[in-house]
């Protein structure tokens, strides 16, 4: 990924209205989304433009992705399991 | 060098709920309105207020402002201005409907009306029983007040500048106001916005803590601005702290927990709370059961290798309980602490949660400051709204669901006050020849230097002062030695270095600015409570006990007043509180209980 779009990406993910993603989507990009394929990336750029309940909900589990949200599925996975392992 | 200038009747700095609603007034009203803001505007953090938005509209039950108002002013622990409170609670019921015209879906009741449902200090009758006031849109209130108000502004063809952050305020050598520098996120160009109305809508400041709930995004940039312009912060020393929020992380952990049969535990494994109120334990109110936790940590009995955290145990409850009564909270625990609810308790501290000081102004939204012996002179073409502001309805504490209507009422009358203003007349003043020159040199200094400070390492300085030595339960010698740290935290923070020195899309510079406005809030914060040697509701100290004399420690005959802290060289005045209302008779002082 391009530094400027990388960047955006990140401002994107460290600048949200709920704390929750605030400290999650911050942790995945020090670390996880490096190891994402191509496809995946671009799929988690468009999934941190879901709204913060909306996107909170896919992570917390609360919530599965449908039908049309498919290439979203590997990336929620990662991002459930990135959350977990990172804390405490 | 030249500096775009971008032509408006107003900028508003701020999309959250105070901004998107006086840009509605000014724009509606055919004035040429901006809007600057950080993030996308339905990504403003009052998306994460749920509780609901306070108005006495009476459709559950008999309801009435009067009652709303003493509820305020006793919640304020006297230290609100009556007159502004009068206006906030009676304006309620009107904005609270207007939203609703706006689209907002609130819940509803069985014959149409809007649900309401109770909230923590809200009664009915001058204090005698709780009263459902409060009205929501399930768990998305903040959400849903965004979405309609941003369409609404669309509507009315309120200009967005999306991923902007405004630098400083622009005031010309009278101290009118004229503008403010901004830079574009995507570019790094630094543009003037060239105003006749200015108003500042940023929010609050709370990742000056360690421990807070409020999303990174929270930091106080509009006091940093007013603060480097020369306007003093009012009552900075009153934080709201909240008493559950996960250990390291902040996240909020309802009050519903406790409520549910949640039990406050030391290291010893002791149910603590029985020993601080033998009788509502830990269903205690928050200031109480976070003081209780303060103090076990205080005197060694918190958990963990720094022990400096107390356990939130809700194990012996039936696991099928809490997946249904306390939905979300096991996910938070898995995510934010590493633990299984169910299994092991969770690690809490009394986390910050609201600022109820900031800009000072009048219940019209206009900016005031000392001038002259006057307390209040109006600082032309300057607004505030909002968390960011002080009108000052929560005085020395907010009632849960006031600041929604708070950046309802005071957004409105801060748009309709500029639009006041300007329909009087008045061409665009002049800019001065150097409006750019502080922004300029800000960045450059932050570009440009060389084994200065790490913005990282030195917001963790600040935090970690700041929680230690001003947290929700005050020591005169630690603040004491707050005062002299968090000056040391000042000097690192004048003196930051970044790596990156690109222009387009820098987070690291934009982070440093916003350091440079966290440390103002600070700074204001700790010097205030410092100075303020009596206990007042969300500020309490040590040495200011409950005695006969003074009640809960409060000490009216010389503290009744609010603090004015001036940043240009630290100094701090007072100001008298309004006991005056509108049109009803003052609500005496009286001891706060509950
Ligand atoms: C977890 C949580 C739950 C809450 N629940 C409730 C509740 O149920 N009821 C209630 O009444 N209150 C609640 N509150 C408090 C309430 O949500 C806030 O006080 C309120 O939403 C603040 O609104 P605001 O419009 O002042 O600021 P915000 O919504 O924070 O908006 C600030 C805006 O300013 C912009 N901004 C900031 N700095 C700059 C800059 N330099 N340049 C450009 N733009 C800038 C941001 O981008 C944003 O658009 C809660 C708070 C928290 C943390």
């Amino acid at each position: 990924m391009e530094r400027q779009d990388y960047e955006r990406l990140r401002w994107r993910c460290i600048r949200r209205a709920l704390l929750e993603l605030d400290i999650t989507l911050t942790r995945f990009l020090d670390d996880g989304f490096d190891q994402l394929t191509e496809e995946e990336q671009a799929a988690f750029v468009d999934l941190v433009a879901l709204e913060d309940h909306d996107l909170w909900y896919l992570i917390s589990g609360k919530e599965e992705c449908n039908e049309d949200e498919a290439r979203f599925v590997p990336v929620v996975e990662k991002l459930r399991k990135c959350s977990v392992r990172l804390a405490g | 060098m030249s500096i775009p200038v971008l032509k408006f009747d107003a900028v508003i700095v701020g999309a959250g709920g105070a901004g998107l609603r006086s840009a509605i007034q000014l724009s509606e009203a055919g004035l040429k309105t901006a809007v600057l803001s950080k993030v996308f505007p339905t990504r403003s953090h009052t998306v994460a207020a749920q509780g609901g938005v306070a108005a006495s509209l009476g459709n559950s039950e008999e309801d009435h402002w009067h009652w709303h108002m003493y509820d305020t002013v006793k919640g304020s622990d006297w230290l609100g201005d009556q007159d502004a409170i009068e206006f906030m609670v009676r304006k309620a019921n009107e904005c609270v409907v207007e939203l609703e015209h706006y689209g907002m879906p609130f819940d509803r009741t069985d014959d149409g009306k809007i649900y309401q449902r109770p909230f923590g200090g809200h009664m009915s009758n001058f204090g005698e029983k709780p009263v459902r006031r409060s009205c929501a849109a399930a768990d998305r209130t903040g959400h849903a007040m965004l979405h309609a108000m941003y369409q609404r502004n669309v509507k009315a063809n309120t200009q967005f500048f999306v991923e902007w952050m405004a630098l400083d305020l622009i005031r010309d050598a009278e101290g009118h106001v004229v503008g403010v520098t901004a830079m574009e996120m995507e570019t790094g160009q630094v543009v003037i916005f060239h105003t006749r109305a200015t108003i500042f809508a940023t929010g609050g400041a709370g990742r000056i803590y360690y421990s807070s709930t409020n999303a990174f995004i929270n930091t106080g940039d509009g006091l940093g601005m007013a603060a480097r312009a020369g306007i003093p912060l009012e009552d900075m020393e009153f934080w709201q702290f909240h008493p559950t929020g996960v250990a390291g992380a902040g996240v909020l952990i309802t009050e519903g927990v406790r409520g549910e049969g949640g039990i406050l535990r030391n290291a010893n494994k002791e149910r603590f709370m029985e020993r601080y109120a033998p009788n509502a334990k830990d269903l205690a109110s928050r200031d109480v059961v976070s003081r209780a936790m303060t103090t076990e940590i205080n005197e060694g009995r918190g958990c963990g290798v720094n022990k400096d955290y107390v356990l939130l145990d809700i194990t012996h409850l039936d696991p099928n309980t809490i997946m249904k009564r306390l939905p979300g909270i096991r996910e938070i625990g898995l995510q934010f602490a590493g633990v299984d609810c169910i299994k092991e308790p969770l690690p809490v501290v009394p986390t910050c949660h609201y600022q109820m000081g900031g800009i000072p102004t009048h219940y019209s939204g206009r900016v005031v400051t000392p001038q002259n012996g006057d307390y209040n002179a109006v600082v032309p073409g300057f607004y505030a709204a909002g968390e960011c502001a002080c009108a000052s309805v929560h005085g020395a504490n907010r009632l849960g669901t006031n600041s929604l209507l708070d950046l309802l009422v005071f957004g409105k009358s801060a748009g309709d006050s500029a639009v006041e203003d300007l329909k009087a007349g008045k061409a665009h003043r002049e800019l001065p020849k150097d409006a750019a020159e502080q922004s300029l040199a800000r960045i450059s200094a932050i570009d440009n230097r060389k084994g200065g400070a790490n913005v990282h390492e030195t917001r963790l300085a600040m935090q970690r002062t700041m929680q230690n030595h001003a947290g929700v339960f005050r020591f005169g010698d630690m603040l004491k030695s707050g005062v002299e740290k968090i000056l040391e935290v000042e000097k690192a923070a004048r003196e930051l270095e970044i790596k990156d020195k690109s222009m387009a899309w820098n987070t690291a510079r934009t982070e440093a600015l916003e350091m440079e406005n966290l440390i103002e809030v600070a700074k204001a914060t700790m010097l205030s409570a410092e100075a303020r040697k009596e206990s007042r509701g969300a500020h309490v100290r040590d040495d200011a006990p409950d005695t006969p004399e003074f009640p809960n420690g409060r000490n009216d005959a010389e503290w009744l007043k609010h603090t004015l802290f001036n940043p240009v060289d630290n100094s701090i005045t007072y100001k008298p509180v309004n006991m005056q209302p509108l049109t009803v008779e003052p609500i005496a002082l009286k001891t706060r209980s509950y």
